[in-house]
C-alpha cells in the first residue's frame, strides 16, 4: 500500500479572509473600470464657461448642485466604520463579547448613515436618470457603490450574528468584515473625489 | 504512517443522483460535472450558430438561411455561447472538479459559492440567449430584450467570478501540508492564475455592462443604444480576453505531458513563469485597450524615442503572452524528448490544442501591427477561432485524462484518438482561411457590402467546412463521452500512472476525496512514492 508521512494538525485556512481579499480586488477593478470610463467621458466633454472656475468641462450640468456636506459626511462616516470594524476585531481577539457587540452595532449604524446620506444625495441633486450621459452614468456608478455598501451591511450582520451567537473562536469572519469595510472606504474615497469633488 | 490509498470500487459511489441532489449539491465533483456538461451543450449551440453565419459568408447572393436583421444577433450569440457558454464553463468546471483532488484537499474552499456561481452563470447565460432569441442582444430590435441581454451577461459574469473565487481560494488555502504554491500541480497553478485574472477582468465587463444597462434603459445618451453594446462590451468576446480563458488549458497541457511522457516535467519553475506571464493579458482587458504598433516601414528608426514608447506597451501586452505560450510548448517538447512518450488521446488533444492556441496568439501579434492593415478585418475572427477551438481541444483532452476521476470510467483511447486529429484539422480550416481572407480586406462581422466571390468564396467555404467539422467532432466526442462515462470500461484508480495526488484516491473519489491528510514532499508526490523516495524532494 502506498503511504505518505502523516499530516500534522491542519493550519488555519482563512478561506473567508482570502475570498474577501479576492472580492475586494474584484470590487476594485469594478469601480476602477467604471471611474475610468467616467473620466474618459468627462475628458471628451466640450468646454463651457463657469462663473467661478472659468472654462471647465461641460460634463455635470450647471444647474445640478452636489450637497457637499452629505457627500463629505459619507466619506467621514466610512472612515469611522473602519475604526468600528477594527474595534470589533480587537475586542473579538480578546474574547470581549460586550465590546465586540457594541463595535458591530456601531459599524452597522455608521454604515446605515452612509446609505442614508447617499439616498439624501440622490434626492437633493435632482438628477433625472433620463437626462443625458452624465445622468445615467451618475446613477450607474453611485448605484453600484450603494450595492457594495449594502452588501457590507449584510456582511456585518452575518459576522455579528455568528460571533454573538457563540462562534467566538471564528475570528476570521470578523477580520474579513473589517477588510471589506477598508476596501469600501478606499473605493468610496476614489469615487467621492472623481464624482463629487472633481465633478 | 497515513494511507492515501483510499480505494473505492469504481461505480459504487456513482449511483445516479436525484434531480434535487444535483441542484442542491455543493460537492465540487458534482458542480464540476455540471459545469463541464453544460459547457459541452453550450459548445454545440455556439458551433451550430457559427456554422450558420459562416455559411452565409460563402455566397454573395443575399442571405440563404438567416434574416438580414438577425445576422448580427446570431453572430453575437455564437460568440457569447462559444466564449461564456463553452470555453469558460468547460475550463472552470474541470478546475472545480480536479483542483481539490490535486491539492489533496477534502473539498473545494467555499463550495457553496462555487455551486451558487454555477447556477447564477447558467441563469445569466439562459437570460442572455433567451433575449437574443426574442430579438434582443447587440443590435436587437426589442428594447426590453436588449435590456434583458445586458442584465443576463452581468448575472452570468457574476456567477463566473463566484466560481473563480472559490477555485483561487482553494489553491491559496487548501493545499496539503508541505505543498507550497510552486509544488502545486501545474493545472492547479494555472487555475489559480486564470481564476485571479478572471476575478480582475470580469468586474470591468460588469461595470461597463451596468453603464450600458442604465443608459440603454433610461436615456440612450452615452453608449450608442443597442448597436453600441458590441462596441463597448465586445472586448470580452475577443482577444486578449480569450487568453485569460486559455490559461488553465496551458496548465492542463503541462500536467498531461509528463504523465504521457513517463517522466517529470522539465524546468518546472520555468513552467510556472511561462503560465504566469500569459496573465499580463489581464492588463489589456482591464484597461479595455487594444494595443497596436505603428510600424511606419522604413521610417521605423527615424524617431526612436516615440517608437520605444509604442514598443513597450505593445511588447508587454501582445508579445509577452506569446512568449508564455511558446514557453509552454518548448517545455512540453523538452519533457517529451526526455521521456518515453505514449501516444494517447489526452496527449494528442493537448498538443494539438496548444499548437492552435499558439497559432492564434501569434496571429494576434501580427494583427496588432497597424501597417499589416488587418484591424477591423475578418482576421480577428481567425485568431479568435484558433484560440477558442484550441482551448476547447485541450479541454477534450482533459476530459479524457481526468474523466476517470469525474465518472469512474474512461474514454477509449482508440475511439478518441481520431477525434484529436479531426479537432486539429477543424481548427486549421476554421481559422487559417479567415486569416487569409483578412489580408484580402474581408471585413469582420459584416455580411453585406463586400464581394465574396473568387478566392474569398473559397476561404469562406473552407472556414464553413472547418466549423462544420468541429461541430461533428464535438458531437462525436460528446456521444463517446456519454457512452464511455455511463457504460464504459472501469478506469481504476491510477489509469495513467499519474504523479500527483488526484491519482492516489479512488475513481471516482468518495465524497470527502481522501480518508486522511497527507504530507507532500515534492511536486510529484505520487511518482516519488512509487519510486520509494517516500515523498522527499529528489
Amino acid at each position: 500500500m502506498l503511504a505518505l508521512p502523516p499530516a500534522p494538525q491542519a493550519p488555519a485556512r482563512r478561506q473567508v479572509f482570502v475570498a474577501t481579499s479576492l472580492a475586494a480586488a474584484a470590487g476594485t477593478t469594478l469601480l476602477g473600470g467604471m471611474l475610468a470610463m467616467w473620466l474618459q467621458f468627462r475628458a471628451d466633454a466640450p468646454l463651457r464657461e463657469s462663473a467661478k472656475r472659468g472654462m471647465i468641462k461641460d460634463w455635470m450640468p450647471a444647474k445640478i448642485v452636489v450637497p457637499e456636506v452629505a457627500t463629505n459626511m459619507m466619506l467621514i462616516g466610512l472612515c469611522v466604520v473602519c475604526v468600528m470594524a477594527q474595534w470589533a476585531v480587537y475586542s473579538a481577539k480578546r474574547n470581549d463579547r460586550t465590546h465586540a457587540g457594541l463595535a458591530f452595532g456601531l459599524t452597522a449604524l455608521f454604515g446605515l448613515m452612509v446609505v442614508n446620506a447617499q439616498v439624501y444625495t440622490w434626492t437633493q441633486m435632482g438628477v433625472a436618470v433620463n437626462g443625458g450621459a452624465f445622468h445615467t452614468m451618475f446613477y450607474a456608478i453611485t448605484g453600484t457603490m450603494m450595492v457594495l455598501l449594502v452588501s457590507g451591511l449584510v456582511f456585518t450582520a452575518v459576522a455579528a450574528f455568528r460571533y454573538l451567537g457563540g462562534r467566538t473562536k471564528e475570528l476570521e469572519v470578523v477580520s474579513a468584515n473589517a477588510l471589506y469595510w477598508y476596501f469600501l472606504t478606499a473605493a468610496f474615497t476614489a469615487l467621492w473625489f472623481v464624482v463629487y469633488v472633481q465633478k | 504512517m497515513t494511507s492515501i490509498d483510499t480505494h473505492h470500487a469504481a461505480g459504487t459511489s456513482a449511483a445516479p443522483p436525484a434531480v434535487a441532489a444535483w441542484i442542491t449539491s455543493a460537492d465540487h465533483k458534482q458542480v464540476g460535472r455540471l459545469y463541464a456538461g453544460t459547457g459541452l451543450v453550450g459548445l454545440l449551440g455556439g458551433l451550430v450558430l457559427a456554422v450558420l453565419v459562416a455559411f452565409e459568408r460563402i455566397d454573395a447572393e443575399g442571405y440563404q438561411l438567416l434574416d438580414a436583421n438577425s445576422v448580427a444577433q446570431v453572430l453575437s450569440a455564437a460568440r457569447l455561447l462559444l466564449t461564456f457558454g463553452a470555453v469558460a464553463p468547460l475550463l472552470l468546471g474541470i478546475a472545480v472538479a480536479v483542483v481539490p483532488l490535486q491539492l489533496g484537499a477534502r473539498s473545494l474552499a467555499l463550495p457553496r459559492l462555487a455551486a451558487g456561481g454555477y447556477w447564477m452563470w447558467l441563469t445569466g447565460l439562459g437570460l442572455a440567449v433567451a433575449s437574443i432569441i426574442a430579438n434582443g442582444g447587440p443590435g436587437g430590435g426589442s428594447s426590453d430584450m436588449v435590456d434583458l441581454y445586458v442584465l443576463g451577461t452581468i448575472v452570468m459574469a457574476g456567477g463566473l467570478i463566484m466560481t473563480a473565487t472559490s477555485v483561487a481560494t482553494s489553491v491559496l488555502t487548501s493545499r496539503a501540508p508541505g505543498m507550497g504554491l510552486l509544488r502545486a500541480p501545474m493545472f492547479s497553478w494555472s487555475a489559480l492564475v486564470g481564476s485571479v485574472t478572471l476575478i480582475l477582468a470580469l468586474p470591468v465587463f460588469i461595470g461597463t455592462s451596468i453603464y450600458l444597462y442604465v443608459d440603454h434603459k433610461y436615456a440612450r445618451a452615452a453608449f450608442g443604444g443597442n448597436v453600441g453594446i458590441s462596441d463597448w462590451a465586445g472586448w470580452a468576446l475577443s482577444q486578449p480576453f480569450t487568453y485569460l480563458l486559455a490559461i488553465p488549458a496551458l496548465g492542463m497541457v503541462l500536467d498531461i505531458v509528463p504523465v504521457m511522457g513517463r517522466t517529470k516535467l522539465a524546468q518546472r519553475s520555468a513552467a510556472n513563469v511561462a503560465i504566469g506571464i500569459v496573465s499580463v493579458s489581464v492588463l489589456a482587458t482591464v484597461t479595455q485597450s487594444t494595443v497596436s504598433l505603428p510600424w511606419d516601414g522604413e521610417k521605423f528608426f527615424d524617431n526612436l524615442g516615440d517608437k520605444i514608447a509604442d514598443l513597450l506597451p505593445w511588447g508587454l501586452l501582445t508579445v509577452v503572452p506569446l512568449l508564455g505560450v511558446l514557453g509552454v510548448l518548448g517545455l512540453s517538447g523538452l519533457t517529451l524528448k526526455n521521456g518515453k512518450p505514449r501516444v494517447a488521446a489526452p496527449l494528442v488533444f493537448a498538443m494539438h490544442g496548444l499548437l492552435t492556441i499558439l497559432l492564434g496568439v501569434a496571429a494576434n501579434v501580427l494583427g496588432s501591427i497597424d501597417d499589416a492593415g488587418l484591424r477591423g478585418s475578418i482576421f480577428e475572427a481567425g485568431t479568435y477561432v484558433a484560440i477558442t477551438f484550441g482551448t476547447v481541444t485541450i479541454a477534450f483532452g482533459a476530459l479524457c485524462y481526468w474523466g476517470p476521476k469525474l465518472w469512474g470510467r474512461r474514454i477509449s483511447d482508440k475511439a478518441a484518438l481520431p477525434l484529436g486529429l479531426l479537432a486539429l484539422l477543424a481548427t486549421a480550416l476554421g481559422s487559417i482561411p479567415y486569416m487569409i481572407a483578412g489580408f484580402a480586406d474581408q471585413p469582420a462581422g459584416a455580411l453585406d457590402g463586400f464581394s465574396y466571390e473568387g478566392p474569398q468564396e473559397l476561404w469562406n467555404t473552407l472556414t464553413t467546412a472547418g466549423f462544420a467539422l468541429m461541430l461533428l467532432t464535438t458531437l462525436a466526442f460528446v456521444a463517446l463521452a456519454l457512452k464511455s462515462f455511463t457504460s464504459g470500461e472501469a478506469a481504476g484508480d491510477d489509469p495513467w500512472d499519474g504523479q500527483t495526488l488526484e491519482w492516489a484516491t479512488s475513481s471516482p473519489p468518495p465524497a470527502d476525496n481522501f480518508s486522511d491528510l497527507v504530507v507532500v514532499g515534492s511536486a510529484t508526490p505520487l511518482a516519488d512514492l512509487k519510486s520509494n523516495t517516500n515523498g522527499k524532494d529528489a
